[in-house]
């Protein structure tokens, strides 16, 4: 028996919400299957189960928030499939119940052990007992103790914690326990969505910034091979199979890390782990505001067809607000392109623990010297901003210019 | 299929991909891509879109007769007539 935890999908996430099951005790589950949707900053995300077995039962109510590494559900595994007399009683983790033994602030009187009047000058504590407030989730310190606690069920009460319902509101005299849906009434409408994606791209980049060394390059490209294969291959193709820039893009950078390596992988804990798949990041805007840099798997193994079909359903995927959390948290190297409607060039931040972001700026006609004349070409400016504990500037450049050539030959992407 | 019916399609396939953006607020005169602000993706999935529900190539050689949402619709309706 093994508890199914709720997962950590980046850096700068400290708790989820449970927002659906999509499978029943009893059920049989496969390594890969997808168990739950989880809510987070990013929108809801897809998880996955890890290992094959038998779901043996949920530990946490849908719409519940809990922080990273709780236990969501008891997966019964395959390899010990029968019954199993050692299994500990899976204790429902109740992170959420505010304390009630935390002594009301608004009532120090009684124990106030800073009697005011002359004496040495020392920092009287805020109340009668310093208060801890638990780190993984701010929302509930700001609820208020209750005074004369109402009958309210424990999933009431952890909606209104998360919520931020104040529960001293309510009548305690209630004829009937307070439930769930009478504190779904009263809780105020959430934040929007853009707020909540804002904080952990903030939280994101902050960190990029503050730990990564970064250095930038950039380097102009000649596009006009690229464009021209698209287009002869989309001029016989249904529009459900038509190419654009960006797969080309995709396979030029992940064939330019097999040269230079160095760009691809994470750094964590002072270590540069290098990656041998080339899961590139691609960074998606939302409608709603803000973006997201979710793999796609294997970029170097897919051809041109196979990476335009991922794209298209991660594309797609994304826009609908519904991603794997392997998506999230497994991409090596991160690719962002302004696409035909933006300006020049781009410079981006890496994401971490990532090492390197390539940007493509938005193609146009401007003059490129051919021999010795001046001709219009479409020509792009590619960018990377890399991180310098792992790679320098020689390396960089050659990594640019490799991906600037494989796109003057995309018959062989 | 009566022309109401593409333009209703039309809007409804719009909506599917730019859903924050109204049909009123927009100047069907200008440029598709701005003023629902969709990218070459979104594009394609619109084109991808209609071309199935009409039955129709949708060549990207036409790409330049559906710059604006007045411009796709009479591309639409002369494929249709």
């Amino acid at each position: 028996m093994s508890a199914f935890l709720m997962p950590s999908l980046g850096a700068d996430m400290e708790a989820g919400t449970l927002v659906e099951q999509l499978m029943s005790p009893g059920d049989n589950v496969r390594r890969g299957d997808v168990i739950a949707a989880v809510e987070t900053q990013k929108g809801v995300i897809e998880i996955e189960v890890f290992e094959d077995g038998v779901l043996e039962d949920w530990l946490v109510d849908p719409g519940t928030k809990v922080p990273v590494g709780t236990p969501l559900a008891m997966i019964r595994s395959a390899a010990n499939s029968a019954a199993d007399p050692d299994t500990p009683e899976p204790e429902a983790p109740q992170p959420h119940d505010p304390k009630p033994a935390s002594v009301p602030r608004e009532d120090p009187a009684p124990h106030d052990p800073a009697p005011k009047g002359p004496g040495p000058e020392v920092p009287a504590p805020e109340g009668p007992f310093p208060e801890i407030p638990m780190p993984e989730d701010r929302a509930r310190s700001e609820v208020k103790p209750i005074q004369s606690r109402p009958r309210i069920s424990p999933a009431a009460r952890r909606l209104a914690a998360q919520t931020g319902v104040d529960l001293s509101r309510l009548a305690p005299g209630a004829a009937r326990p307070i439930t769930r849906s009478d504190i779904a009434a009263m809780a105020k409408p959430k934040p929007e969505a853009q707020s909540d994606m804002r904080a952990a791209i903030a939280a994101a980049m902050s960190r990029s910034k503050r730990e990564i060394p970064h250095y930038y390059l950039s380097h102009t490209v000649d596009l006009t091979k690229a464009e021209a294969f698209i287009t002869a291959e989309n001029a016989t193709r249904a529009p459900d199979e038509r190419l654009l820039l960006g797969v080309l893009y995709l396979k030029a950078l992940a064939r330019a890390v097999k040269k230079v390596p160095e760009m691809n992988g994470t750094f964590e804990e002072g270590h540069f782990h290098q990656s041998e798949a080339v899961h590139a990041g691609l960074a998606i805007a939302l409608r709603s505001g803000g973006l997201v840099a979710p793999a796609l798997f294997d970029t170097d193994r897919q051809n041109l067809d196979d990476l335009m079909t991922s794209m298209r359903d991660l594309i797609a995927r994304v826009r609908a607000g519904r991603y794997r959390a392997r998506e999230l948290s497994d991409a090596t190297i991160t690719l962002t392109s302004l696409g035909d409607r933006g300006v020049d060039q781009l410079y981006g931040v890496i994401y971490p623990p990532q090492v390197a972001i390539v940007g493509v700026g938005t193609p146009a006609l401007r003059p490129w010297v051919e021999g010795k004349k001046v001709v219009p070409r479409l020509t792009a400016t590619l960018t990377l901003a890399a991180d310098h504990r792992v790679s320098d500037g020689r390396r960089g450049a050659l990594f640019l210019s490799a991906i600037a050539k494989h796109l003057q030959d995309p018959e062989t992407l | 299929m009566t022309e109401t019916n593409i333009d209703a399609a039309l809007a409804e396939e719009l909506h599917r991909i730019a859903p924050d953006i109204a049909l009123d607020d927009i100047d069907r005169t200008q440029d598709l891509r701005e003023e629902f602000d969709i990218d070459s993706m979104d594009f394609l999935t619109l084109v991808t879109a209609l071309g199935k529900r009409f039955d129709l190539d949708m060549p990207e050689a036409d790409y330049p007769k559906m710059q604006s949402y007045d411009a796709l619709l009479a591309y639409l309706r002369s494929k249709m007539a």
